[in-house]
């Protein structure tokens, strides 16, 4: 019987409304109790965490990673990206179905199962394809998939763009209980785009991506939402339109949930003027009335939860042309400096407010079973250092690419252990 | 009227003036009012020291520039060939379809490589924007941008602001109308820039799919009414529709454009009767202007190839030639010959 005892951190675990220092003591892999357990003072463990003057966390979920295998493990593998995630914080991923070939059948789910038990680093949760090929033409298997463990479904890297298609996506995942994914962008208006169109794009006469093509179809699919019943997760929301909307279809009750990155929160198209592709991401870096917007979002609920899009690609495809060079940005690794730095050290929400984002909601959204330190939960833990200040480094990074803008930006707030079922898979002096 | 702000006491040609600092000339946008000024005090220089611009000088002697250009272009890269043997470099000239680009090269690697050669600058058209940014921070040559997609064209903008300079001496007060294809103009990006720093009244005009209407940001005009516009300018500056960098149409068609953009005959009664007529060219005829106002006596089109290679030649020698104070024993013996 291994024990594992974190003590005299502020444990944070909203699902359960807890905020409080105390010990939380873990026996072969589960969470056994915060604090006392059947009356007696948590004794001695086998192994024991200082975590004064630490957060203790239900370990993070990170809800939107591209891990790129199979097929493009030059920008990242199962093994490279979920020790970027747990050298972040993050206990759990869900993994993008974009590879090459795309995740749309059993056998390829159960690939990247066995790929993540033999990396042996972080709970790897499967979002597979809306449609098949991920060609956006007719659905995937969705039944099978969710046999073989999928979790939530997704075409991301491109909308469903038949919108008779993704109406029968929202009707068909009801009866699994499981969300649409969704990449909110109208491909005609956003065509050519390397970045948000406005004052920035039309000074540099780089081609731009209107708000409104993430809006409108934000609002389609809504509407479809609310027409079928199903459910709409919508994936890095960019625009101060979006927001609104998404608050709107809260408010009716709408079956909506959403998220936003960190690049999202902290940056704005200004960022182009060095030409640097590292800034180029998909939807793209907006305005600061647009980063103000999220900021709200967050703030009010109306943005469930924080995902990175966590996008690698090898150094050489980013070392060219504006247009030519891929879309994306890392994002495990800066994640827990960026959100302490933008959202907490500002005061503009608290430690459980934060933890709801990175760990409750998206567990809750996803249907798996993290994102609580509940007697008899996974013992899926992120110890976090609220103040430690410290410098963004690409070299140190275990993801194998570089693709950061924040290389040399410091941040403050580190995951300094993160446990998953009750093992320590990394841990910063 | 010569340029009243010529003074040939501060640009001595023996050496780069200690007020130009920049090793690369890659935008108007960030060059300061004296940093323009300087750059067409220069160029008024080698004109006349060129007896406009058709003799040589042998200030750059010895030194080697690349025209390194990877999308299409006849003018430009003559004018910037010509410019430098007027200066006595040696030019290359390196272009996409005759390089490893076609096998596969990147941009940044092509351009290494050729800076391994022993290059002393390179000139560097690109159809995307910041390309010639991105290089001058791989490269430890001087790069000048002769183009970059639809951002900026500086030399193209000096030599527009230098032959309105020519003819009417100081800019401040002037009112310029860019006409036609804004969103995808280099040369109005690079105009307006260097229009505002010297004091002029820029009117960007066409229709809203072409001029957005947050340039008002920047504190230019904007208009799509060319007839409301064209009795208040001093200047009109007519750009081409860039047909072949358009997703969809933004007009219904040539005819309907031309109807309501392009410089007649016509609309030149309207004009104040000294109006300047200016076309960075190829010009498309009939479209933004006609044969009668491209070839009328108040067109510069003409001045402004002339001025092109003045301009060009100012901006090789304050970015190749040699430094004041520190100059080397080469450059003594170059600047002797001169001489």
């Amino acid at each position: 019987m291994a024990t594992l005892l974190i003590r005299g951190g502020r444990v944070i675990d909203p699902a359960q409304n807890i905020d409080r220092t105390d010990d939380v003591l873990v026996r072969d892999g589960l969470v056994v109790s915060i604090g006392h357990e059947g009356g007696q003072p948590l004794g001695k463990a086998d192994e024991t965490i200082e975590a004064r003057g630490l957060i203790v966390a239900p370990g993070l979920v990170d809800m939107h990673v591209h891990l790129r295998e199979p097929g493009r493990e030059e920008d990242e593998t199962i093994e490279s990206g979920t020790r970027a995630a747990v050298a972040g914080g993050f206990t759990s991923v869900a993994c993008i179905p974009n590879t090459e070939p795309p995740i749309d059948t059993q056998a390829a789910v159960e690939f990247i199962h066995q790929k993540a038990a033999r990396a042996d680093t972080c709970n790897v949760f499967v979002v597979a394809c809306v449609s098949r090929g991920r060609e956006g033409k007719e659905l995937a298997e969705i039944g099978r998939l969710v046999e073989a463990g999928a979790v939530a479904f997704s075409d991301d890297g491109a909308p469903v763009y038949d919108a008779e298609l993704m109406r029968r996506a929202l009707e068909y995942c009801r009866m699994f209980d499981k969300p649409i994914l969704a990449h909110e962008e109208v491909l005609e208006l956003s065509r050519g785009g390397v970045m948000n169109e406005g004052l920035v794009s039309l000074l540099l006469g780089l081609p731009g991506m209107p708000a409104a093509a993430e809006d409108v179809m934000i609002g389609r699919d809504i509407a479809l939402t609310e027409a079928t019943g199903g459910r709409l997760h919508v994936m890095h929301v960019s625009t101060a339109g979006g927001v609104a909307l998404i608050r709107d279809a809260k408010r009716r009750g709408a079956r909506v949930t959403a998220e936003a990155c960190p690049h999202h929160f902290t940056l704005t198209d200004e960022s182009l003027r060095g030409f640097d592709s590292n800034y180029k991401m998909s939807p793209p870096l907006r305005t600061a009335a647009d980063v103000e917007a999220i900021i709200e979002g967050l703030v009010d609920g109306t943005i469930d939860c924080i995902a990175t899009d966590h996008a690698p690609h090898a150094r050489e495809k980013k070392m060219l042309e504006l247009d030519r060079a891929p879309f994306g940005i890392l994002g495990l690794e800066t994640a827990v400096g960026l959100s302490v730095t933008r959202l907490v050290a500002t005061g503009r929400i608290g430690w459980p407010r934060l933890i709801e984002a990175m760990s409750t909601l998206p567990s809750r959204i996803l249907g798996i079973n993290r994102g609580t330190l509940r007697p008899g939960a996974v013992a899926d833990i992120t110890l976090i250092d609220p103040e430690r200040s410290w410098q963004v480094d690409v070299g140190s990074f275990h993801s194998k690419s570089i693709n950061s803008p924040f290389h040399g930006w410091t941040l403050r707030g580190r995951a300094v252990a993160t446990i998953v079922g009750g093992r320590i898979k990394h841990r910063l002096g | 009227m010569p340029a009243a702000t010529l003074n040939r006491e501060s640009i001595p040609l023996q050496s780069i003036p200690p007020q130009w600092t920049h090793r690369h000339l890659l935008d108007l946008e960030r060059l300061t009012p004296d940093e323009v000024r300087l750059l067409l005090d220069t160029a008024a220089l080698f004109k006349e020291a060129t007896d406009g611009c058709r003799s040589k000088l042998g200030l750059l002697a010895g030194r080697t520039i690349v025209n390194l250009f990877f999308e299409n272009s006849t003018r430009t890269r003559t004018s910037f060939s010509l410019a430098a043997r007027r200066l006595g470099a040696d030019v290359i000239d390196f272009t996409a379809a005759s390089s490893s680009l076609s096998k596969g090269e990147s941009f940044i690697d092509t351009a290494k490589n050729l800076e391994a050669m022993g290059i002393d600058a390179v000139v560097v058209r690109h159809s995307t924007p910041g390309t010639p940014h991105l290089l001058s921070q791989y490269l430890g040559v001087g790069v000048i941008n002769a183009g970059d997609g639809p951002h900026e064209h500086p030399t193209q903008g000096l030599l527009d602001i230098f032959s309105i300079r020519e003819r009417r001496g100081d800019l401040k007060g002037v009112t310029v109308g860019l006409v036609g294809d804004i969103a995808h103009s280099r040369t109005a990006r690079s105009n307006l820039w260097g229009l505002m720093k010297l004091g002029a009244h820029v009117i960007l005009c066409g229709p809203p799919t072409l001029v957005s209407d947050r340039w008002r940001e920047i504190g230019v005009e904007v208009s799509h009414d060319l007839d409301a516009i064209i009795p208040r300018c001093d200047v009109l500056n007519l750009l081409r529709i860039q047909f072949e960098r358009q997703n969809t149409r933004p007009f219904p068609s040539v005819r309907e454009y031309a109807h309501l953009y392009a410089m007649t005959g016509e609309r030149l009664r309207r004009a104040k009767p000294d109006l300047l007529i200016l076309a960075p060219g190829p010009i498309n005829r009939g479209v933004e202007v006609t044969a009668e106002v491209a070839d009328c006596s108040q067109s510069l089109i003409l001045d402004q190839v002339t001025n092109g290679l003045a301009v060009r030649m100012a901006v090789l020698w304050l970015l190749c030639g040699p430094r004041g104070g520190q100059a080397s024993g080469a450059a003594d013996s170059r600047q002797e010959r001169i001489v």
